[in-house]
């Protein structure tokens, strides 16, 4: 196991540079920089500002100088948000995403988990088609279609939920974002849990349990819970991306102060730095996530463990 | 040969039409896809005037979703929304099925080293964020309309790769193929007679899953703003102009959301349709 987590681990380095290079070349190679849209400077003023920043080195410096930085956790300054560095306005914004996602991705694993158990061990009735219809519906909504209607019906019409912004600790402000961000997983988990649960439920070792007597709730719980949540780990990876991204739209139509509302403006600013940290953030959470569900995944299925 | 490989596809058009819910889909995307393409034909309304003395008019039997904040007929510019979505859906993914094929097949083909390499690349690709990664290459190089296509096909091949990769090892391992070797057939007949028409409905299913999730990759684009040009719109940027005026007037947020929700619907109903048509193991 220590050996398993030591090479993905390693291999997590070259994932996290290349992201770091590939950012780092779209952004210097395309036309255009931080300091030159905007107001006419003297000359002496813009050749300051650029020396200030190391944006007159050659590219390779200023890509070393990036490298030997970020290796002591140092993201740089915001060159959009003056006296801000990187490093503050994700230790500001990331603690809002973590506070949806986290909610988002905790309900959309309970429920969809229930849902699904709940359509397999009904199969064929309504019980079991009616869930699975919604279930379609619900991956065919994207967030940027949820988000507003979910503004629209619950916190204009109705008035019960704010429809926006954010009150630290408030579990009004965080309900619908999160549950726009949570719908679509929902219904994903809904479905691979169905699917999987009818898979299980057939195996001849949950034959042989209930032939033993046990009664059906022993059996779901003890014997074919852990099976049927393998598919669903394994999605976790992806759901998490999906949720990152997830954020940007819902921190755009909900005005929350998290961290994905300054990944547009920060790219067409070209504020190199932030644009590089959050883009590099992003990734690591990415493969800390994958690393994380391999670990589920091994704890989970004993095959894979000994195999690893 | 040829006789049999017609009459599996043609096996599973027929098992695809006796499910009733995927004959209403079929009807729905065609009637769809029809009124997508003649509504802007056929209406009076440009999809990019202003008419200045119409505008945020709701739903009636002259425009029958309404105006939007310019006055434009929200039909016209839903259908053209749609045009757009769905010529981005189909050349994007398109593009991907391309790449994924050919990237996964070499791999499975080949094996050994090649192999590891090529699936050590897509999993190092896997953990790359690329949704911000293509909205800063979509805001750094301007908006143009064949970028979007570009970006979102390079970036929306990597399941394919896999997929297509597995299923050419597990080909490579068949009895036939080592018939088929021992008897001294061509690589390239080898390719075309036994690869190929296995591979196929993989990969067609994979390809009609993949259009949904595309078109909503450049909804999504051109819902922060980064996709199509105003004035001309997709499904997305309607959304997003919904959104901003829903308040007073949602007819404008709902109108190209509903339409959204049911093209996609249509799409991943129809994939997973076709996943159950093309599974000769189901009965």
């Amino acid at each position: 196991m220590g050996r398993f987590l030591l090479r993905r681990l390693l291999t997590a380095i070259p994932t996290l540079l290349l992201i770091a290079t590939l950012a780092f070349l779209i952004l210097h190679l395309a036309p255009g920089g931080p300091f030159d849209s905007g107001h006419v400077l003297l000359p002496q003023i813009q050749h300051a500002i650029e020396a200030r920043y190391h944006l007159d080195e050659p590219l390779w410096r200023q890509y070393l100088r990036y490298l030997a930085d970020l290796a002591h956790g140092d993201l740089g300054p915001s060159y959009v948000y003056r006296g801000t560095s990187v490093n503050d306005i994700i230790a500001r914004g990331l603690p809002v995403d973590l506070a949806v996602g986290g909610t988002a991705m905790l309900a959309a694993l309970l429920a969809g988990s229930a849902i699904g158990l709940w359509a397999a061990l009904n199969r064929g009735s309504w019980r079991d088609r009616v869930p699975m219809t919604l279930a379609v519906l619900g991956i065919s909504l994207p967030t940027f279609v949820t988000a507003p209607l979910l503004v629209l019906v619950f916190a204009l019409q109705l008035h019960w939920l704010p429809a926006g912004d954010w009150v630290a600790g408030s579990w009004r402000h965080l309900l619908l974002p999160a549950l726009a961000l949570a719908l679509p997983y929902t219904a994903f988990v809904a479905r691979l849990v169905r699917a999987s649960a009818l898979d299980t439920l057939a195996s001849p070792w949950i034959r042989a349990a209930r032939a033993r007597g046990l009664g059906t709730w022993r059996v779901l719980l003890h014997h074919a819970l852990r099976p049927t949540m393998l598919p669903v780990v394994s999605f976790l990876g992806p759901a998490l991306a999906g949720v990152l991204t997830g954020s940007i739209v819902v921190e755009h139509v909900f005005g929350l102060p998290g961290i994905g509302r300054y990944f547009v403006g920060a790219a067409l600013n070209r504020d190199y730095t932030l644009v590089m940290g959050l883009t590099l953030l992003y990734g690591t959470l990415v493969v800390l996530f994958n690393l994380l569900v391999d670990l589920c995944y091994a704890w989970l299925d004993p095959r894979v463990r000994v195999a690893a | 040969m040829n006789a049999t490989r017609q009459g599996l596809w043609r096996e599973a058009v027929r098992r695809l039409l006796e499910v009733r819910s995927q004959r209403w889909t079929l009807y729905v995307l065609a009637t769809l896809l029809g009124a997508a393409l003649l509504v802007p034909l056929a209406s009076p309304h440009g999809y990019a005037t202003p008419e200045w003395t119409r505008i945020l008019r709701p739903p009636s039997p002259s425009a029958p979703f309404g105006t939007d904040g310019l006055g434009r007929d929200l039909l016209v510019r839903t259908m053209w929304g749609c045009r757009v979505s769905l010529l981005v859906g189909l050349v994007a993914s398109l593009m991907s099925v391309c790449i994924g094929v050919a990237w996964g097949a070499t791999a499975g083909l080949l094996g050994g080293r090649w192999d590891a390499l090529m699936m050590r690349t897509v999993d190092v690709l896997y953990s790359v964020p690329f949704i911000p990664l293509v909205i800063v290459l979509t805001v750094v190089f301007g908006r143009h309309f064949l970028l979007v296509f570009a970006a979102i096909g390079a970036v929306s091949w990597l399941d394919i790769a896999r997929i297509v990769r597995g299923q050419a090892l597990a080909i490579g391992q068949r009895e036939y193929i080592e018939a088929a070797r021992a008897l001294g057939l061509p690589p390239g007949r080898m390719l075309w007679r036994h690869y190929v028409p296995n591979l196929a409905g993989i990969v067609v299913v994979y390809a009609t899953l993949t259009v949904p999730s595309v078109i909503l990759f450049e909804a999504l684009l051109s819902f922060l703003g980064l996709g199509v040009q105003a004035p001309l719109a997709s499904l997305g940027s309607l959304v997003a102009d919904g959104a901003a005026e829903m308040q007073a007037h949602p007819h404008v947020l709902v109108f190209p959301a509903a339409l959204l929700a049911l093209l996609i619907l249509c799409l991943n109903h129809l994939g997973d349709g076709l996943r159950d048509a093309l599974d000769p193991r189901q009965p």
